[in-house]
């Protein structure tokens, strides 16, 4: 199966989103809206982001079977929410339940196959000090691989939708002209709980200080008590997670697919460089300003959003080119 | 050979540590007792470091044993060892740099449940340098107060024995001096000490006994009066120094 074919047959993020063409109504107008869509999109970025720079702050390595993870944790909560809904009508309290269903098993699957991922793709390697390349063609070895499993596991559901347990487009509330839909709210509102729950367990827990110490300085970290394979270990799963909640938000508003990862994870990628990659705070802002530029350039008149993918990375050229250790990014300075 | 005075906390026997083909260390037998500050001489790249770190489990050995209160400890990895109570300050300090100084001490209780309030005082008290910068980036502070920080960090995980790998490297003369007052300090309050130093004057006066290392082999041993005393070591270690300062 080629990623050629499934980009013209996937429905357009903005263009799923965008409300319809209405060649009237200037930039101006529109704005507002498409800061909403922006942030949805800017959001779902962020949460997948964070996984690759958490991952490179340990390892110093793209992770590029992340995509996958975050298509992973689509598929499990597919299969749970569709468990739970069947072909029943749900009503009243069982639908933030199973909402919150999706989101809890999403993480869980995430967690486990980026858990297992490192244990196969890259602990091995790691042990024996293989050099930085064999890491990167263990990562698209797995990646390739995740992605035609789940398509020969999954055939039943390629590209399909998840049930409609609730409608996605449920009109909630209005901030002047911009119209906010129920997806919107729940997407925006689930990755800002996470990235301030992330943001709180990096700079708090003994679990984030580990990881950072780890970042910093491996060796010096193990002096300190710190298990260098258990942190990578648990890098893996929290990024994990984070990346499965992400597959459940993109699958609930755009529906699943077995290379539904691949371009919202080049996307991710992006952003976690344009944040400065390693650092978590950066990826955030990174996932963030890439959503908005995406939407609010390819809005523009002579644009268009089938040019969406160049501008992503137009920006993130124009803003390496000004900054090339990223937005937040530092130079990684090691004490010698 | 003299043998330490009271019971030894930390026995090397014979190791042999390999880096792949390389052999840095060929066969190094030394021990440290209980509350003592034991000084490791030796010329650049004769394993003084390699030897502190196959005691702090970073290296393992080949042949010998390393053994800490009378058990094996070789083979222990490096983050399990800390918490037998041996810390060890690696060789250029190696701080945390984008931590800042409070989240760098925090990080030598790591081993803790929590950090203990009375004893990040007692660093404090002891370096009231690193008071005063506790909110600064670890990475912005001078040499001198980034080799503070990287014993305040080490004492944070209250050590028994307590390794230092040239805690005077690119100090200014004075700063050097506060060092070793301090290490004096520690020593006094209980902790035993394994200092290696190129600074050999000074390390030898403060030390109660030493050992001087050559590519690979303890060559030398004694009290630290014995060794100042050796033509050998004045004119190997102490010939450089007094020319230099
Ligand atoms: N990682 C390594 N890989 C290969 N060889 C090494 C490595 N580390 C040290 N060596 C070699 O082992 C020997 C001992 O090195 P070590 O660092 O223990 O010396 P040292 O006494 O601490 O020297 P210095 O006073 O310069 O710090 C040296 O010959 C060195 O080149
Ligand atoms: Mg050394």
């Amino acid at each position: 199966m080629s990623h050629q074919v499934w980009l013209h047959q996937l429905p357009h993020i903005v263009a799923a989103n965008a409300p319809a063409a209405n060649h009237s109504v200037d930039w101006f107008h529109q704005l507002p809206q498409n800061i909403v869509i922006g942030l949805e999109q800017g959001s779902l970025y962020a949460l997948v982001a964070l996984g690759y720079t958490l991952v490179y702050g340990v390892l110093q390595l793209i992770n590029f079977a992340h995509s996958e993870v975050f298509m992973a944790g689509a598929f499990g909560s597919y299969l749970v929410v569709d468990a739970i809904v069947g072909n029943r009508h749900l009503t009243g309290a069982a639908v933030p339940l199973t909402v919150l269903a999706g989101i809890v098993s999403g993480a869980a699957v995430g967690a486990a196959v980026a858990w297992i991922l490192e244990k196969v793709a890259y602990k091995a390697l790691r042990r024996n000090g293989a050099p930085k390349l064999a890491f990167l063609i263990s990562a698209i070895g797995a990646s390739l691989f995740l992605s035609n499993l789940a398509g020969k596991l999954f055939t039943r559901v390629q590209n399909n939708a998840f049930p409609t347990y609730f409608n996605v487009n449920h009109h909630v509330f209005s901030i002047g002209s911009a119209d906010v839909s129920l997806i919107v709210l729940i997407i925006i509102a689930t990755a800002v709980i996470m990235m301030v729950f992330l943001d709180r367990l990096v700079n708090k827990t003994k679990l984030g200080m580990g990881i950072r110490a780890v970042a910093e300085d491996a060796p010096t970290a193990a002096l300190m008590g710190i298990d260098i394979d258990r942190t990578i270990s648990r890098t893996f799963i929290v990024g994990g997670a984070l990346a499965g909640v992400a597959g459940f938000l993109f699958g609930t508003a755009f529906g699943v697919g077995n290379i539904m990862g691949f371009t919202p994870g080049v996307k991710a990628f992006a952003a976690a460089v344009l944040g400065g990659i390693g650092n978590v705070r950066g990826a955030m802002i990174g996932g963030l300003i890439l959503g908005q530029a995406e939407v609010l350039i390819s809005a523009l008149p002579f644009v268009g959003a089938e040019w969406n993918d160049v501008v992503s990375f137009a920006v993130l050229v124009l803003i390496l080119l000004v900054r090339p250790t990223g937005i937040l990014g530092e130079r990684l300075w090691r004490a010698a | 050979m003299t043998e330490a005075a009271r019971p030894t906390l930390l026995d090397v026997v014979g190791i042999e540590v390999r880096y792949g083909a390389i052999r840095a260390l060929k066969s190094v037998t030394f021990n440290v007792g209980e509350g003592e500050i034991v000084a490791l001489l030796g010329a650049n790249g004769a394993g003084k470091t390699t030897t502190q770190k196959t005691v702090s489990g970073m290296l393992r050995p080949t042949t010998g044993y390393v053994a800490f209160d009378g058990a094996r400890i070789d083979g222990i990895p490096a983050h399990d060892v800390i918490r037998l109570g041996i810390c060890h300050v690696p060789e250029g300090r190696h701080v945390f740099p984008r931590m800042t100084v409070a989240e760098n001490l925090e990080m030598g209780a790591f081993r803790f449940r929590d950090v203990d309030k009375k004893e990040f005082e007692r660093v404090l008290e002891l370096f009231p340098r690193l008071r005063e910068r506790l909110k600064q980036q670890a990475g912005t502070l001078s040499g001198g107060e980034q080799q503070m920080l990287a014993i305040g960090r080490a004492l944070m995980g209250k050590p028994r024995l307590l390794l230092l790998d040239e805690p005077s490297m690119g100090l200014a003369p004075l700063v050097v001096a506060q060092i070793f007052e301090i290490i004096k300090e520690i020593n006094a309050s209980g902790v035993t000490v394994l200092l290696v130093e190129q600074n050999a004057a000074q390390a030898l006066a403060l030390a109660h006994r030493g050992y001087v290392l050559e590519t690979g082999e303890i060559v030398l041993g004694g009290t630290g009066q014995e060794l100042l005393a050796d033509d050998r070591v004045r004119a190997a270690y102490l010939g450089e120094e007094i020319a230099a300062s």
